[in-house]
């Protein structure tokens, strides 16, 4: 892979740029429904894309092979499109920048020894065990096992040959469960790991029951505003909603409601928040970013304050700040800035603690259209809910169809307690329980 | 796209472990795609995707292998590899022969956009940004987003089909950031229709870029929207999406099947208020859901699925019909080759009522109207779903009042459909949508009148 790439970047021209990224992606999935394999795929897919900046235009072109006659190509389609782009002093491709690489350990061939025999037979045990577990699970929308392995070779004409190789695998399920009120109620789970002996089927299972049968008798809940808990899984996306928002790229194009606050208070003290893609236990640990820079750990809010944003070259260039290894990309689409690995540092007690300090309160178990309910320009936080509603510091009775709202600025500055238990999210992020509050929370009663 | 001969050797070999079924999907896709934003025309790019997924299904399995390569030998093993998938029950090999092209769609486009200079696509751009700053100072950014595809597809399949389309789609869209004492506000507008350059002949995209930027700028004096029940009217086109959410996921067959809908069963039961007639309809020429065949190579269709409220029939791909012993509807969908076909919505839309909209508003005391819906979400086994509101108003005492900052909408499928209680006379196609599931993206059109919910809960922040 890096010998077609550093073909590719042979051809610069002048004092043109050209980064090449040349990927291969092997994937496996396996969905079963009724005891039954209902789909496998194997399959590998292929990527080559080519950036050329020439005079601070820069233009792409990507395919999806690695054919000549469509790798050919591209050179000069990406010569061509950058003949049309208005010169940027920002653009230009990445060169070495000298920052140490965390080593980390190989992918071991976990994915690839493994038969697809084997990978069926995990999705048919979170089947089968999820169905076990409760009489009141009516069935399984589906037990699905996938795994990925991708390599990914960057070579740019400005010195950087970068080959980097992940692989991780998830097992889910969605279960069905019949609630008392002849409604339906569902649960899901995932687990996620580097090898196919992390999935645990057991525990994906488990989750995904217990997850439902925690919405037994939900009903809505009457409006008004609550001090919510957030479970470190919903703690990670909302955590992710702010990662997002902490974007080098936003920032310079004054798209978030963060740019121009380093140094200020912008969350509660309780928060330190950083991206570590060096930890090797986050399943999204990388040694090198997507321009082929060393990963590092970006400080990014520290007991509140604003310390930094996630950058690439590129939005580093336009701040005139360092850059932070945080370019995030496929050989199919363009470096941007973007976080792999957040992680919240720990505070004090665990999620039972939480729910008894809170007395009044609602504890979040699903959230719900956080792409159409979240501005990330604006800051407006707007999700569908399901909870259980916490009273006098106990769990009482479950919620459902209702509505959780705020702004992720104030969510932030109104934080008022981070667990200890921090736990290492499928997702890849490292993040405790929370509360938060007091929010916004729409029912069903008429206003 | 690919020789005949080559089609029926591949079929062959997926064949011989003993499929009952198998599937040759080809697909050669090109797109290209430019961004002005911040002020510059950056983001030029183009891409090639070409391909072939091969599937066997043998009893409920479905076996799947994929290769960019084409050769004889790539297709082979991509066949070998979906046959050994699986896992055919080792009878002797059936020989397929697909004889002749049994369908074959050619595009309508007039202008073909790989025949339009990039200079000139660029000037689109340039134009969406002058207009949307010429709105006033209260724009900070605009960036806007010109984009198409070419995508040839060849279906064969061992019942001896061969069917070819060939789906060009035009996009365009404008999204402006103002900026006031109250913070920043976004507005956007898009068009994307199943065409080709000539959608410029059609569309305006300075006054796409002017409604954009009017909708930023109006919404740096929203208020905080409310939060709890109300009555909810949702404006032309905008309450495609709604539809999408509350039923539309519901009706496809492959998640009834599995009893993942609150759906299931309930064919020929009234499941909507009387006033609604929902149709799912892939022949409509030039929307963004359109084709000539869907993915599995069936014609596109005209389905109705509640007719004046009484469920009449799901959505079908072909192995969800082959198990009830039907013919597919021809929504057999999928994102690329790499992907396995599923059943998926095309261009779905309510039927016009007899309501004067104006009269809509009016007759409602208290409540939220929707001009224009974000996206949405569904969990289709409970029914309940959300999607986002990106322009919205107050109703009181049955006018429009203030605007009202953007939030979900949460209600639950089947009683919102029995809670429509007025339909406007009126209609409009909504934007054009990506359409997920288990992963898979595809491009849905969707169209309502002005239609109005007697109760859904708005997610706002004011008590």
């Amino acid at each position: 892979m890096s010998d077609l790439a550093r073909a590719l970047v042979a051809r610069a021209e002048g004092d043109e740029q050209i980064e090449a990224c040349v990927e291969r992606v092997r994937r496996t999935e396996v969905r079963v429904h009724g005891g039954e394999v209902e789909s496998l795929t194997e399959a590998e897919s292929h990527g080559v894309g080519v950036r050329v900046v020439i005079d601070g235009r820069e233009g792409t072109s990507s395919c999806g092979s690695f054919d000549s006659e469509l790798v050919d190509g591209l050179l000069s389609d990406a010569r061509d499109n950058a003949g049309f782009a208005s010169p940027d002093d920002r653009a230009g491709i990445a060169g070495p920048d000298g920052h140490p690489v965390t080593k980390r350990a190989e992918p071991g061939p976990g994915f690839s020894a493994t038969s697809s025999a084997e990978k069926i037979d995990l999705a048919l045990a979170v089947e089968r065990r999820a169905l076990d577990l409760d009489p009141r699970v009516r069935g399984v929308r589906a037990a699905v096992y996938g795994d990925q392995q991708v390599e990914r070779a960057v070579v740019t004409s400005t010195g950087i040959e970068a080959e980097v190789s992940a692989a991780r695998g998830a097992l889910s399920t969605s279960v069905i469960i019949d609630d008392i009120d002849g409604g339906t109620r569902t649960g899901y789970a995932v687990d996620a790991g580097s090898d196919p002996s992390d999935l645990d089927p057991e525990k994906v299972a488990t989750l995904s029951v217990q997850r439902g049968l925690q919405l037994l008798g939900a009903t809505s809940i009457s409006s008004g505003r609550l001090p919510v808990i957030l479970p470190s899984r919903i703690a990670a996306s909302v955590i992710g909603l702010v990662g997002s928002m902490l974007s080098g790229e936003r920032v310079v194009k004054g798209r978030t409601p963060f740019a121009g606050r380093l140094g200020a208070a912008v969350a509660a003290s309780a928060l330190t928040l950083f991206d570590d893609p060096t930890d090797s236990r986050s399943i999204t640990a990388s040694e090198l970013d997507g321009e082929g820079l060393a990963c590092r750990v970006v400080p990014l809010i520290d007991s509140g304050t604003l310390e930094g944003y996630l950058h690439d070259t590129k939005s580093a260039r336009g701040l005139g700040e360092s850059g932070t290894g945080s370019a995030v990309r496929t050989a199919r689409s363009s470096p941007s800035p973007g976080f792999r690995s957040l992680h919240v540092a720990a505070g004090s007690g665990d999620l039972d603690s939480l729910i008894a300090d809170i007395g009044d309160g609602l504890l979040v178990l699903t959230l719900q259209g956080l792409h159409s309910g979240v501005n990330q320009v604006s800051g407006d936080f707007s999700a569908g809910v399901e909870g259980i509603r916490i009273r006098g510091g106990v769990l009482t009775e479950p919620v459902r169809e209702a509505t959780l709202a705020g702004s992720i600025p104030r969510m932030l500055l109104d934080i008022a307690r981070v667990g200890a238990d921090v736990e290492h999210l499928p997702g890849g992020s490292s993040v405790p329980s929370m509360t938060m509050g007091p929010m916004a929370i729409g029912g069903s009663d008429p206003r | 796209m690919l020789d005949h001969e080559l089609v029926n050797q591949t079929l062959s070999v997926a064949m011989s472990t003993g499929g009952e079924f198998a599937e040759v999907f080809v697909e050669d896709k090109r797109s290209s795609s430019a961004l002005l934003d911040d002020g510059r025309v950056e983001e030029l790019t183009s891409g090639r995707d070409r391909g072939a997924g091969i599937r066997v299904v043998v009893g409920g399995s479905t076996g799947f292998a994929h290769t960019a390569d084409l050769s004889e030998s790539g297709l082979a093993n991509a066949a070998s590899a979906a046959a050994a998938a699986a896992r055919g029950a080792g009878q002797p090999g059936t020989t397929v022969e697909v004889s002749a092209i049994t369908d074959s769609r050619g595009n309508n486009v007039l202008i073909a956009p790989e025949d339009v200079a990039k200079a000139t696509k660029v000037e689109l751009l340039t134009v969406a940004d002058a207009a949307a700053r010429a709105e006033g100072g209260a724009v900070s950014q605009v960036s806007a987003r010109y984009g198409d595809s070419r995508r040839r597809i060849l279906v064969a399949n061992s019942d001896g089909l061969l069917a070819e389309d060939d789906q060009v789609r035009t996009l365009f869209s404008v999204s402006c950031v103002a900026t006031g004492d109250t913070g920043m506000q976004t507005g956007r507008e898009s068009v994307g229709r199943t065409i080709g350059f000539e959608l410029f002949d059609q569309t305006d995209v300075g006054e796409m870029a002017q409604h954009a930027a009017r909708r930023a700028i109006t919404k740096l004096s929203a208020q905080p929207a409310p939060s709890g029940a109300m009555t909810v009217v949702v404006g032309p086109g905008g309450g495609g999406v709604l539809f999408h959410e509350a039923c539309g996921h519901g009706l496809e067959a492959d998640l009834v099947a599995k009893s993942a809908s609150v759906f299931a069963n309930r064919v020929g039961e009234q499941v909507a208020s009387p006033l609604v007639t929902l149709i799912d309809d892939g022949t409509m020429a030039g929307e963004w859901g359109h084709f000539g065949i869907d993915d599995e190579g069936q014609p596109a269709g005209q389905n109705v699925l509640i007719e004046d409220g009484v469920l009449t029939d799901y959505m079908w791909d072909r192995l969800r019909a082959r198990n009830e012993g039907r013919t597919s509807s021809g929504n057999g969908r999928r994102q690329s080759y790499q992907h396995l076909p599923m059943v998926r919505m095309t261009n779905t839309y309510i039927g016009k009522g007899t309501d004067d909209p104006a009269e809509i508003v009016a007759s409602t005391e208290s409540g939220v109207y929707v001009a224009q819906l974000g996206g949405g979400q569904v969990n289709t086994a409970t029914g309940d779903f959300v999607f986002g509101m990106t322009e919205a108003y107050l109703i009181e005492n049955g006018e429009i009042t203030s605007p009202i900052r953007e939030g979900n909408l949460i209600g639950n499928g089947p009683e919102v459909l029995m809670g429509i209680d007025a339909l406007g006379d009126d209609f409009a196609m909504g934007h054009p949508g990506m359409c997920g599931k288990d992963g898979q993206g595809v491009p849905v059109g969707d169209g309502t009148p002005t239609l109005r919910v007697k109760s859904l809960t708005v997610g706002g922040t004011a008590a």
